[in-house]
């Protein structure tokens, strides 16, 4: 049961194979059987997704089930849900229960989806390999001394590994992308704005955005579909109908017109990893594709501006962590300033205060201009190479990540090694676009992701070009050994 | 850019973290790694360029001026560390 995808998970539950509950038991087994190993869950909620199993078999014997009805998924631990502790794998929030729903969550829940828990992520969603939760380093399915990627990579290895039928995660600079292409799975960042931000504890606000992470693009249609929306509880959500995106998928491809930045497959990308990519865009070519060298002159300096943008951003969305209202409380404070520090230097781990320190650094006296208003001008050139690019291609195509999954432990101790980690990803995120990231060939036994990144609110080209690769190919279908 | 162990210890104390003495060095070289990566950005001539805030051209959005939440102050303060009479608790402020 476990290896089938949502759109074959759905027509099992339909037509009466197996139930909802039966289902949900299993994937509950198999997190008893690897997570204390694998370690993707911070939180499981047994009773709860029990209940609600129950609840969507009653839905679908009495015919009101939607697509998802009675597929237990995983949410990443940044959505709040209600009656759930909601981590954000941070000690500062080890005792936080929210008060209410993310969207996220509550449309899923509508859509009659089971809550099987919460995934592990880096704390706060600062990081790329996943080690700076409080709750552990998640392991790589297809190699346990490896990193998931992050920060999403709880979410990512569950997928993997069949914990789950599909996870929720959230990306800032690439944490669906880069754990989606480590783990070898499908993962979509949508444009900015698309998918509610409300109850997704912010990180940095004009760059996050919530996606799912599943098996296939097809399985990604219908997870966006019940995710996207306008959500008047967020202020910069977008006012902008939702089309069918599991009716585009199979749309034809000859035309389509591929481009292929240089910059992309310069040095510092993985010799290995650039000939998968290519072997991917070579089936494009086949489909009837036209492929286009293009260039995107400034995307060298997108890691440099994110790494003052999403700082500056996290700096200020992180003064609410100060142990009055919630969360983290250092003990018997002398007064308010230390009940601050104090609250905040036990509740944050080394990477948040890194981050924190660097934004508060930017945004002070006498630096914003050198800073904060020097990365918002080159963010706004990166967006105008996209722009430009978009006048000649439908989408652009290059690798996710510049290598496969590395150890744990090879950077952890080295902040702008691990940041380059995401070279490739960042772009999307300042300029706001939807990206993609699917599996294509491995390279020695470690997955590669092939990323697609489409003009704003494209997403349905995204997933139909992501589909039409997957018709033709079975490198999604690669499951990792023992799962 | 290369900042002092003085810098950290400004730059912590506005953001209200403490870093401890036996830190200072490593958090102070880590961060000026960071901003040696960050002054790649002085490489580009950004003369006229209008700065990008935000990826979607979008006006706010306003709404009615009308009471739209109910009053849930209870069911927020359950989760906070010290309540007294609907009122969260610190450290007395004022001597």
């Amino acid at each position: 049961m476990h290896d089938k995808t949502l759109t074959e998970l759905a027509a099992g539950l339909r037509a009466g194979e197996f139930s909802s509950v039966e289902l949900t038991r299993a994937y509950l087994e198999r997190i008893e059987q690897f997570d204390t190993d694998l370690n993707c869950f911070i939180s499981v909620a047994r009773e709860r997704a029990l209940a609600s199993a129950e609840r969507a078999d009653a839905r679908i014997r009495d015919g009101s089930a939607d697509a998802l009805t009675g597929i237990p998924i995983a949410h990443k631990d940044i959505f709040c849900t209600s009656g759930l502790r909601t981590s954000c794998g941070s000690k500062m929030l080890d005792n936080f229960v929210a008060p209410y729903d993310a969207t996220v969550v509550a449309r899923l829940e509508a859509a009659g989806t089971v809550m099987l828990g919460k995934t592990n992520m880096d704390e706060f969603a600062m990081g790329s390999s996943n080690e700076t939760s409080f709750y552990g380093v998640v392991r790589n399915p297809w190699d346990r001394t490896l990193v998931p990627g992050g920060s999403s990579g709880g979410s990512a290895a569950a997928v993997a590994a069949r914990l789950c039928g599909a996870a929720t995660g959230t990306d800032t600079g690439g944490s669906i992308r880069q754990p989606a292409a480590l783990c070898g799975i499908t993962g979509l960042k949508p444009t900015y704005g698309r998918v509610s931000r409300y109850g997704m504890i912010a990180f940095a606000s004009s760059l996050d955005q919530g996606g799912p992470l599943t098996r296939s693009a097809a399985d990604a249609a219908l997870m966006l579909q019940a995710m996207a929306g306008f959500d008047p509880r967020d202020s910069t959500s977008a006012q902008q109908a939702v089309p069918d995106y599991s009716g585009q998928l199979d749309a034809d491809l000859r035309g389509l017109k591929i481009g292929l930045p240089r910059e992309y497959f310069e040095s510092g990308l993985d010799a290995e990893v650039a000939a998968s990519v290519q072997a991917a865009i070579a089936e494009y070519r086949h489909m009837g594709a036209e492929v286009v060298d293009i260039s995107l002159p400034n995307s060298g300096l997108s890691v440099a501006t994110y790494y003052v943008v999403a700082p500056a951003e996290c700096s200020s969305n992180l003064s609410r962590f100060d142990g009055v209202r919630f969360g983290h409380r250092c003990e018997q404070p002398k007064n308010l300033e230390d009940l601050y520090k104090r609250s905040r230097s036990e509740g944050f781990g080394a990477e948040v205060k890194r981050r924190i320190m660097i934004g508060t650094y930017a945004l002070s006296a006498g630096y914003y201009d050198a800073y904060y208003l020097k990365a918002q001008q080159i963010r706004q050139l990166i967006s105008e190479d996209f722009r430009k690019a978009f006048g000649q291609v439908d989408v652009i195509m290059g690798p996710t990540s510049p290598t496969t999954a590395f150890a744990i432990g090879e950077k952890a101790d080295d902040p702008v090694t691990m940041y380059l980690s995401d070279i490739y990803t960042i772009a999307a995120n300042l300029a706001g676009l939807p990206g993609m990231s699917i599996p294509v060939r491995p390279v020695a036994g470690r997955p590669v992701g092939l990323q697609i990144i489409g003009n704003y609110f494209q997403e349905g080209k995204l997933l139909n070009v992501a589909h039409r690769l997957q018709r033709e190919s079975d490198w999604h279908l690669a499951a990792p050994v023992g799962f | 850019m290369s900042l002092e162990q003085s810098d950290v210890e400004n730059i912590a104390h506005l953001a209200r973290l403490a870093v401890s003495p036996e830190e200072l060095e490593g958090v102070a070289g880590d961060l000026s790694n960071i901003l040696t990566l960050v002054e790649q950005m002085n490489a580009v001539d950004t003369g006229g360029v209008v700065p990008m805030a935000h990826p979607l051209h979008m006006a706010q959005r306003l709404r009615e001026d009308s009471v739209t939440e109910s009053d849930q102050r209870d069911h927020f303060q359950a989760i906070a560390p010290e309540t007294e009479a609907g009122l969260y608790l610190v450290p007395k402020v004022i001597e």
